[in-house]
């Protein structure tokens, strides 16, 4: 631990950091350039010092009441999708079968919807919700309970939050198996032998060989789902009215839909530094998780 | 020279965000200059983990771009004593963290 750290290697990713360079930081650059300025096109810009950013951070403002509007939406979705995607992908892992042929074709199976785009995600959702061809929107309408997407928020947030869950908790619940899979199978006959209870080998033997990949699903799906874009776009747009608008699709609408480049920058700028918190948080308690194991 | 600026109209540089970005390309100067020459040892802090000086840059930056926000958010105007928390907060994360 003493010994000191040789950065020098660091040297050799130089390579790579020129390509991000132009991938990645000169167009960052531009954003931070765009959001202290305003422009009307032609590349003219006009100096507004930080008045986008005071604008998007005071609610009572135009900007700043769709910014929090569109983020509290986010975040909501964020906590739903996770309260709901990791016990269930928890609850798959645990009863997915440990030998044989059935192995493989579970994960077949469960990695399917992974694979599929995210806009064809959104397409399948929108005509299998829809209240008058799609079978889900029919039969649930049949059965007597008042279901459209289209013009009702509860509906669009269950359409998203089931959407979601559909298509996510299979990555959830494939790292749980990778976790499940790493323990040797003389845990399992230590327990049997010591009569331990099913909630026993749960708590005590699968929980902990679990619980660093988990952290890492639930970091995933918290960015992925902070950030998502395509699916409710394709599915709701954002609508009814703004009520499945998240932040994204604010930005979208806000940077392309309005050609507000100063403020859609200023909202981008903040976007990303909630994002690039987040990460690190999580970043710290994986590493001192490995420090106290270590 | 004109090419120069005509290639980089659509960057829209303005001087002050050009030094924004000048004083952070020249602490990850210094800190590869410094890391090259004087190697360091990665320390425990206070949140429990090892930080390398690199690590604390980070934090401090991440730390003083939210110090802005929440200052603009809550107290609003006045930029500049966000500025100076930020650098009490960087003096107090290079120390303790």
């Amino acid at each position: 631990m003493d010994k000191p750290v040789n950065q020098g290697a660091w040297l050799l990713v130089l390579p790579v950091l020129l390509i991000v360079a132009f991938s990645a930081i000169l167009p960052l650059m531009t954003v931070v350039n765009y959001s202290v300025q305003d422009t009307f096109g032609n590349n003219q810009f006009f100096w507004n010092g930080i008045g986008w950013y005071q604008e998007l951070l005071d609610p009572s403002t135009d900007l700043g009441g769709r910014f929090f509007d569109a983020l509290w939406r986010n975040l909501l979705f964020s906590l739903l999708i996770l309260l709901i995607e990791v016990p269930l992908g928890v609850a798959v892992a645990l009863s997915m079968p440990r030998h044989g042929w059935r192995v493989a074709a579970t994960l077949v199976v469960l990695a399917l919807p992974l694979l599929i785009p995210w806009n064809v995600v959104g397409t399948i959702w929108q005509i299998f919700a829809r209240e008058d061809i799609g079978l889900l929107g029919w039969a649930v309408n049949r059965l007597g309970i008042p279901y459209n997407y289209t013009a009702d928020p509860l509906s669009a947030w269950v359409t998203i939050v089931t959407m979601d869950v559909w298509h996510w908790t299979s990555l959830v619940a494939l790292l749980c198996y990778a976790g499940l899979r790493s323990i040797p199978d003389a845990f399992y006959q230590a327990a049997r032998i010591d009569g331990a209870s099913r909630w026993a080998v749960f708590r005590n033997i699968q929980l902990p060989k679990m619980h660093r990949v988990l952290l890492i699903a639930v970091l995933l799906r918290f960015m992925d789902s902070f950030m998502i874009y395509t699916e409710p776009f394709v599915v709701t747009g954002g609508g009814p009215g703004n009520s499945t608008t998240f932040v994204s699709i604010d930005l979208v609408k806000l940077a392309l839909g309005q050609f507000d480049l100063g403020k859609a920058a200023a909202l981008s700028i903040v976007y990303n530094l909630i994002i690039l918190a987040v990460c690190w948080v999580f970043y710290t308690v994986m590493t001192r998780m490995d420090a106290q194991r270590n | 020279m004109d090419t120069v600026t005509e290639h980089l109209a659509w960057m829209a540089w303005t001087w002050q965000t050009g030094a924004f970005f000048a004083v952070i390309a020249g602490l990850l100067t210094l800190l590869t200059v410094l890391a090259l020459n004087r190697p360091e040892v990665a320390r425990p802090g206070v949140l429990g983990i090892t930080t390398t000086r690199g690590d604390r840059l980070f934090i401090t930056l991440l730390g003083s771009a939210f110090i802005h926000l929440a200052w603009l958010g809550l107290v609003g105007g006045e930029v500049h004593y966000a500025t100076a928390l930020s650098l009490l907060y960087a003096a107090a994360v290079f120390r303790w963290v």
